[in-house]
């Protein structure tokens, strides 16, 4: 096919050809520059910050911001807390959507229909913000990590996915099982869930970067800012300029410019160094998502 | 084509014939349950789940029609009918917040959504498989960041005076704009986050739509002299526009939900007569000032409504070419 296209070449085709090519390239430094220029801005200097508006490369090598950022006892807290979350949180939601797919992909049990259908209802329908914000708190979970985690613990398109997956495993498999004595706990345990890893790996990532990138929740729920997450740790510091919370050492002129700039790529650096298996897995999921008839 | 319906397969596998006898199953609705005790024992955490987490909050939206007291609770607080729906449409707040809300949909609808298109046609174009790669790579990443982190590159890119977008504009237009508090710039800036952050990740579903495009039409019309162009508008287009419609249709059912996160983060005092739309509305109202009837009535409007767009959206496709979601 790709033979068939140069045979039928055409002057004017190579020109739109070269066009195009330098026109996507475009798009996708597009994509990136900003990055660059976050990364550049983090190692300046703040002299070099308040005098040049745009670099790809710092005149000066500092490394002042992060050493601000770093020392700072509220910015590490949030490191460590945001990680944790997101590891528990992942762990909790995948479990609980595996654990709930697999008897709804069992079309004989009875009641599965009307549960799959008041799941199906979720997806267009839902109780708004302040009645879940009310659920969430006579349930007593305001200002604690439960609120960020269990509140979106069932993706429902993730369940529906997931189900319509274990349901195109050969059943022949479940089949040995059950004549060897094993109850469906332990045939989900021992056989459906080791020959899914690759589709819960891909729902682990969707899981695991909605939670990282959450900031809805802990601003509605977490009242405390001493458990905050980075994600309104970097909002506080950016957008509200309220370098306060960083509480960077006080002999010295904190950078207030560059701490802005770090802040930003620490809370970005694990999602480009996970982003080879986002970029892979999410586009498949994606297209399981969507395509499927 | 269904996204929502399930592909129940009404497959009863063999072994249940086999290892399950007639004669237990006419044992009695108790031993028919009890051969699926360890089944129902799995669904019951996400049954759990759904009846809180997610059925909860619909019964709660009953306070929509109460004056809801904390220490009274949903069950008891007294009954008001649609008193906060009449307040809420009879405030100046309403029509500014559909409208708001309607014209950044509309420039989604209008700019992002045909830049996606173009930008997975031209990377259907593209013959070197290298350069397409690293372009897809790159514009994918943006998807992946929060919108705490757009909005922190926008509030540094944008930055008063140093900003170097601040610059860049403000020289090419020869003006002194402060874009980030400046109403006039604010839907501008929304509609190019959105473009920077969804675009490249939009292309995909159109990128998989157009690799099942069927080569030989490809073949005939090249040995019928058709150029390029009129391949993509005579061949290419009208074989995607069944996946267009769909993400149309989706798209129109969202109408809607303009991104609550990203609005949030964007709004200030400067510019809340334009930025304000039903989703941070009810925040500011439910959360900040407490009025948590007031703004479930306001929340409850717009999820009714979103459930009339998606089911009547989906109504004209099918008409269009009975390629409904449902």
């Amino acid at each position: 096919m790709a033979r068939e296209k140069y045979r039928f070449n055409t002057r004017g085709g190579r020109v739109f050809d070269v066009f195009n090519v330098v026109l996507l390239s475009a798009i996708g430094v597009i994509a990136l520059v900003p990055f660059v220029f976050v990364i550049a801005g983090s190692f300046a200097t703040e002299a070099e910050l308040a005098t040049r508006s745009f670099f790809l490369w710092p005149e000066t090598f500092s490394l002042r911001a992060y050493e601000s950022i770093l020392t700072s006892p509220a910015f590490i807290r949030a490191i460590i807390t945001t990680i944790l979350v997101t590891a528990v949180g992942t762990a909790i939601q995948l479990l609980l959507t595996a654990t709930m797919a697999y008897p709804l992909s069992k079309s004989n049990l009875p009641g599965g229909r009307v549960v799959l259908y008041a799941v199906i209802v979720t997806l267009v329908f839902g109780g708004g913000m302040i009645p879940t914000f009310l659920v969430v708190k006579d349930l007593g979970l305001l200002d604690t990590y439960w609120a960020l985690i269990l509140p979106l613990a069932i993706n429902p398109f993730s369940l529906i996915i997931i189900k319509n997956f274990f349901q195109q495993l050969p059943a022949e498999l479940e089949e040995a099982a059950k004549i060897d004595g094993a109850n469906e706990l332990q045939t989900l345990w021992r056989i459906i869930l080791p020959l899914s890893t690759p589709v819960l790996a891909t729902f682990a990532l969707f899981y695991a970067v909605g939670i990282w990138n959450d900031f809805m929740s802990p601003l509605l729920y977490l009242n405390d800012s001493s458990m905050w997450t980075l994600q309104m740790f970097l909002r506080q510091v950016t957008v509200a300029t309220d370098l306060s919370i960083v509480d960077a050492d006080p002999s010295q002129l904190p950078p207030a410019q560059g701490i802005k700039f770090a802040v930003i790529v620490v809370a970005t650096l694990p999602i480009l160094l996970f982003y080879p298996f986002l970029q892979k897995h999410f586009a498949k999921g994606m297209l399981i998502g969507s395509v499927k008839g | 084509m269904t996204i929502l319906g399930s592909t129940e397969s009404n497959a009863v596998t063999a072994t249940e014939v086999l290892v399950v006898p007639h004669k237990k199953r006419r044992k009695g609705v108790r031993a028919h349950f009890s051969q699926f005790k360890w089944l129902y024992l799995l669904l019951l955490p996400g049954l759990i789940y759904f009846a809180t987490f997610r059925y909860g909050p619909m019964y709660g939206a009953i306070i929509a029609f109460k004056d809801y007291v904390p220490f009274l609770g949903i069950q008891d607080s007294p009954w008001v009918g649609f008193r906060h729906f009449e307040d809420f449409f009879s405030s100046p707040d309403f029509p500014r917040l559909l409208a708001n809300t309607l014209i950044l949909a509309l420039l989604s609808l209008v700019v992002a959504f045909p830049l996606t298109i173009v930008t997975a046609l031209l990377l259907n174009e593209l013959r070197l498989n290298i350069v397409k790669r690293s372009v897809q790579t790159l514009i994918y990443i943006p998807h992946f960041l929060s919108w705490t982190v757009v909005a922190s590159l926008t509030y540094l890119l944008f930055a008063l005076d140093i900003g170097p977008l601040t610059q860049l504009i403000n020289g090419v237009l020869g003006t002194d704009i402060s874009f980030l508090t400046d109403p006039a710039w604010f839907r501008p800036i929304i509609v190019l986050q959105d473009i920077w952050k969804n675009t490249g990740w939009g292309t995909i579903i159109f990128l998989a739509a157009l690799a099942s495009v069927d080569t030989e039409q490809y073949e005939a019309a090249i040995i019928d002299g058709a150029g390029r162009f009129q391949r993509v508008w005579h061949i290419t287009l009208p074989s995607i526009r069944p996946t267009i419609i769909v993400l149309l249709v989706l798209q129109m059912g969202q109408v809607l939900n303009t991104g609550f996160e990203q609005i949030y983060l964007m709004t200030n005092a400067l510019n809340r007569q334009v930025a304000d739309v039903f989703d941070t509305y009810v925040y500011f109202m439910g959360i900040t000032q407490g009025s948590y009837s007031y703004s479930t009535a306001v929340g409850l409007f717009k999820a009714v409504v979103g459930v009339i767009l998606i089911f009547g959206a989906n109504w004209i496709a099918r008409r269009f070419n009975q390629t409904g979601i449902f």
